[in-house]
């Protein structure tokens, strides 16, 4: 039999629901699992272990008694640093905040606590949500379950390789340029990016508003489309969120694709895609085209603009989002050897924010002075405007798109790191879909070498259940959703870095 | 410095432009629900995560702001736009709590409009280039103690809605700049969108001044004057930096763009900073709040709900109460002491109130408003209420008391809170005019002093000046000489 953190979280609730096993067997199971491979794989910058089990008791209790519940009491999951816990510390991986305690839920955590959900921690990532490989850790890179020299993506790699290895059934990560899909395509995870408005940012910190958006990694498409029943809806905290029903995802799985109308976008398939990867999704597509699906090719000409357009605004708004971490109200504040207000900031940001952040800081900076913002932001904004006008032109044919979700498999620790351009390009199609608003989801497609390879499946604005549709009848048709990573074992665990 | 020869027979001439910031009277601030009445707040009491700027907090849009920025609008004459937005403001300050401040840069909530205001018997209308809408910033305090230097921070006032007026640079002279503010701040309370209190900031100008030789076509280097905390400082700081302008011109001397601050205590400009130290503020539109629509049907709605203006309800006062200038001038200065006249002068039956209109002006505008100012009391707080006024009047009217004692009886009912009537009764002080009671009065001097008749008789007239002064006595002064007078010779004839 499957040990219990193996379940998906379907199996799970029917269990919980039969009794077979308690809120606190899974929970503690899950806190086994973590205590047995956080060595080795270092998804998690804090593990709220003992609220974990008080809360899990406390479902099964209200279980026992009779009460109500929620539609995931009991599930464990794992958050992404970035999303603020009351009372739990929320680091954002950044010295800045290694020590701030927010005294509020973000809305997506309040509405997973409503949901019964239980919060084992608190995952790793690149700092304030900025990079591809979760190496850009104030604290520590995390390993990529399927081998753990190589990065498990980011910069929601925590939550990927959490998700991945059985630490938690569920998680939630942000995307802001592909850091929920490219670590799930890293790490063999479904990995959702909802259109931007349909979950609420309120509690996400922010790297760029404009673009940002909490997602679910699951181990399947119907672990994902609980999870999204559950985080999924207006908010009035938030005034990007939109105000329109929120569907039952769970609905949505049909299991049936026949005559949905798959594009294949020519730009997605070019120079740089590693053949193992393009071998995957072509394999893909005919493993749709077998279930019914018609398959067409499709033009997104401003596909390569896109990495170009989105280091200008994601900077832009960061230079902005940024600057209230002044050592002043909360998190960390430099007070040795300062002697006034100017040089604590100085002091306080130059300490508190690493290399990229800082360095993603100086670009927003720049391209929002005086003289430059017409050539750089407005410019960035204006092919913003024509990569939406591509994906709107392409889905007045198509249902879905679909396309490799990062040109690479993961790729060594180290290997990217003193190369950021390199690193950027690993994102080359997931940004459009920050740029443009609508929704995506990567979803494990088959192996190269024996690493994962993700499929993109990218749906216009609010085509989240044609993608979990589409998602769920592929995992009918194949089996690489259920494979775990052997993760070997390794005597010497990675050392923080310093 | 190099320097030209002394320019001594050029006239200058000046051009004003003015920056108004007025905090908005909602109940709660900008962007999130803290009250806005910080004024006797203990520091950092009115605060939230959101106008801390905590991480992972969004704003939300009083809606309330919105519809006063559009009320002012309106009534300052301005077009309101179809489309708007904000924007992000940034710059390094420790009293701005997110490190930028939301504000509107380029398409404003409205644009174009105009004030107009009364100098020397003449209409100036001044122009309004904008008004938008954005967040106050906390307030930030050096200090000093046991021998060290610090700073002190509160964020109370972080989030208020501000909304800044941007005056067109239409303003002449100094005193023009201060009828501006008092005619802008007239407004404001007419609208309740502001508190009107210079003095505590909630109310607070800055003011753009630039000299140039009179026929010059272009502008004098542009200096921003801040820090002016009153009518007066307006009019001071500006006609001292309109003195030192010119007189640097004249010494041949180059103005340069620059910021300069006001010193009250010292009645002279500061310079504070240089164009090329100014702040580059990288504005970009806010993505976390959605772009502003704002349909015609919003608009009409509160148009429909705006009271009457300063303006329209003077030109009423005189075409319907036939008040002079000066009297609707001085009742409509303000909108509660308008509304005090109006209700007064409706408190009471329509016929003479034209007549009784009058007179109410001239109690309102003298007596009750030197008593209020005597008191530090405002008009809606007078404990003399408009149906007061309206009683005291027509006392007078109908010669139950003279002019001399409605005064008397003004400054007791202030005091008291009575009505006038109520006191006159009391006090026994109306006048006769029961002829009755009058005539026993009269005879009874007739009768009580007969040397009198008797000198009358004779042809000495001022016997009849004696009897008066007696009836008067007897009477305790409520009689009226001029009554008293020809009843007494009508007697003295009939004898």
């Amino acid at each position: 039999m499957a040990e219990l953190w193996q379940l998906s979280i379907s199996e799970a609730l029917d269990k919980l629901a039969r009794r077979e096993i308690s809120a606190a067997d899974l929970t503690r199971a899950h806190l086994d699992r973590i205590e047995a491979v956080e060595g080795r794989v270092r998804s998690f910058v804090t593990v709220t272990d003992q609220d974990a089990m008080r809360e899990a008791e406390q479902i099964d209790r209200m279980r026992g008694e009779g009460e109500a519940l929620g539609p995931l009491a009991g599930i464990p999951l794992a958050l992404k640093d970035v999303l603020c816990t009351k009372g739990v510390r929320t680091t954002c991986s950044s010295r800045m905040l290694e020590h701030f305690v927010p005294p509020y839920d973000a809305t997506v955590v309040s509405r997973l606590r409503q949901a019964g959900a239980i919060a084992v921690g608190k995952t790793n990532m690149d700092e304030f949500a900025m990079g591809s490989s979760t190496e850009n850790s104030a604290f520590f890179p995390t390993r990529n379950p399927w081998d753990l020299d190589r990065v498990p993506g980011g910069s929601s790699g925590g939550s990927a390789a959490a998700v991945a290895v059985g630490e938690a059934m569920g998680s939630l990560g942000s995307d802001t340029g592909g850091s929920v899909r490219q670590p799930g395509a890293l790490t063999n995870t479904v990995a959702l990016k909802p259109t931007y408005g349909r979950v609420s940012r309120f509690g996400l910190i922010a790297f760029a508003s404009s673009l940002d958006q909490i997602g679910p990694f699951a181990r399947s498409a119907r672990d994902a489309a609980h999870l999204m029943n559950v985080i999924a809806g207006y908010d009035r905290l938030d005034s990007t969120s939109v105000n329109r029903p929120t569907p039952d995802y769970l609905a949505a799985l049909t299991g049936d694709v026949k005559g949905l109308r798959i594009g294949v976008p020519k730009e997605y398939f070019v120079e740089g895609v590693e053949p193992g990867v393009k071998q995957v999704v072509d394999e893909a597509i005919k493993t749709f085209e077998g279930l019914g699906a018609e398959i067409g090719e499709v033009s997104l000409p401003h596909t390569r603009y896109g990495v170009a357009a989105y280091y200008i605004i994601a900077p832009a708004e960061c230079s902005a989002n940024l600057a209230r971490y002044d050592g002043v109200k909360y998190g960390f504040s430099a007070r040795d050897g300062v002697q006034d207000l100017v040089q604590t900031t100085a002091t306080t940001r130059a300490k508190g924010f690493g290399p990229e952040v800082k360095r993603r800081i100086m670009l927003g900076t720049y391209a929002l002075s005086a003289g430059y913002y017409d050539a750089y932001y407005l410019k960035a904004e204006k092919v913003r405007t024509l990569i939406k006008r591509d994906f709107d032109k392409a889905f007045e044919q198509f249902d879905v798109l679909i396309g490799p979700t990062s040109p690479t498999v993961a790729f060594k620790l180290n290997e990217k790191l003193s190369d950021p351009y390199a690193m950027y390009l690993n994102d080359v199609f997931t940004i459009p879909v920050n740029l443009a608003g609508n929704c995506a989801i990567s979803i494990p497609g088959g192996f190269s070498d024996g690493l994962p390879v993700g499929l993109q499946l990218i749906g216009p604005s609010f085509g989240e259940e044609t993608l979990l549709r589409a998602s769920d009848a592929f995992e009918h048709a194949t089996d690489f959703h259920t494979r775990w990573p052997a993760l070997p074992q390794q005597k010497r665990p990675p050392r923080a870095r310093k | 410095m190099p320097t030209a020869s002394p320019k001594t027979d050029v006239v200058y001439e000046v051009t004003i432009g003015l920056e108004v910031h007025a905090q908005l009277l909602t109940a709660s601030k900008m962007f999130c629900r803290c009250p806005t009445d910080y004024a006797n707040a203990a520091p950092n009491t009115h605060n939230c995560p959101i106008c801390m700027g905590f991480p992972g907090t969004l704003p939300v849009i009083n809606e309330q702001a919105i519809d006063y920025t559009i009320m002012t609008a309106l009534a300052l004459n301005c077009e309101i736009a179809e489309y708007s937005k904000f924007d992000r403001k940034n710059y390094f300050y420790p009293d701005l709590p997110k490190g930028y401040q939301i504000s509107q840069y380029d398409v404003p909530l409205s644009t174009n409009g105009h004030l107009t205001i009364h100098v020397n018997g003449e209409d100036r209308r001044i122009g309004i280039t904008r008004i938008h809408l954005e967040e106050d910033t906390g307030r930030h305090l050096e200090r000093e103690g046991r021998g060290e230097a610090y700073s002190l921070i509160d964020l109370n006032r972080a989030g208020v809605p501000l909304m800044e007026i941007v005056g067109e640079p239409d303003i002449r002279t100094p005193e023009e700049a201060r009828l501006y503010m008092e005619k802008l701040r007239s407004i404001l309370l007419y609208l309740g969108v502001n508190s009107g209190r210079m003095e505590e900031g909630a109310l607070r100008c800055d003011a753009n001044i630039s000299v140039r030789p009179k026929g010059q076509k272009e502008f004098g280097a542009k200096v921003e004057i801040k820090n002016m905390n009153s009518f007066r400082a307006v009019e001071r700081a500006l006609a001292y930096e309109a003195e030192r302008q010119e007189a640097e011109l004249r010494a041949g001397h180059t103005i340069h763009q620059q910021t300069r601050g006001w010193r009250e205590d010292k009645g002279i400009t500061v310079a504070q900073r240089t164009k090329e130290e100014a702040n580059d503020y990288r504005y970009f539109p806010e993505p976390d709040l959605p772009r502003l629509v704002i349909s015609r049907e919003w608009v009409a709605r509160i148009r429909a709900v705006m009271p009457e203006l300063p303006d329209a309800k003077r030109e009423r006062f005189i075409e319907t109460y036939g008040l002079s200038d000066y009297d609707a001038d001085q009742l409509t200065s303000e909108r509660a002491l308008a509304e005090y006249f109006e209700t007064a002068v409706k408190s009471r039956p329509a016929e003479h109130r034209l007549t009784r209109a009058k007179s109410v002006a001239n109690w309102v505008v003298g007596d009750l408003r030197r008593l209020l100012n005597a008191a530090g009391t405002e008009i809606g707080e007078s404990p003399v209420r408009p149906e007061g006024i309206a009683e005291l009047v027509e006392l007078v009217e109908r010669n139950t008391i003279n002019g001399k004692q409605a005064k008397d009886v003004l400054e007791k009912a202030f005091a008291s809170g009575e009505m006038p009537g109520a006191i006159v009764t009391r006090e026994g002080i109306a006048q006769i005019s029961d002829t009755g009671e009058l005539e026993a009065a009269v005879e009874a001097a007739i009768a009580e002093n007969p040397k009198a008749v008797e000198d009358y008789k004779s042809g000495k007239t001022s016997a009849v000046q004696f009897l008066v002064g007696q009836v008067m006595r007897q009477t305790k002064g409520r009689a009226k000489p001029d009554v008293v007078s020809p009843l007494l010779l009508e007697k003295l004839e009939k004898l």
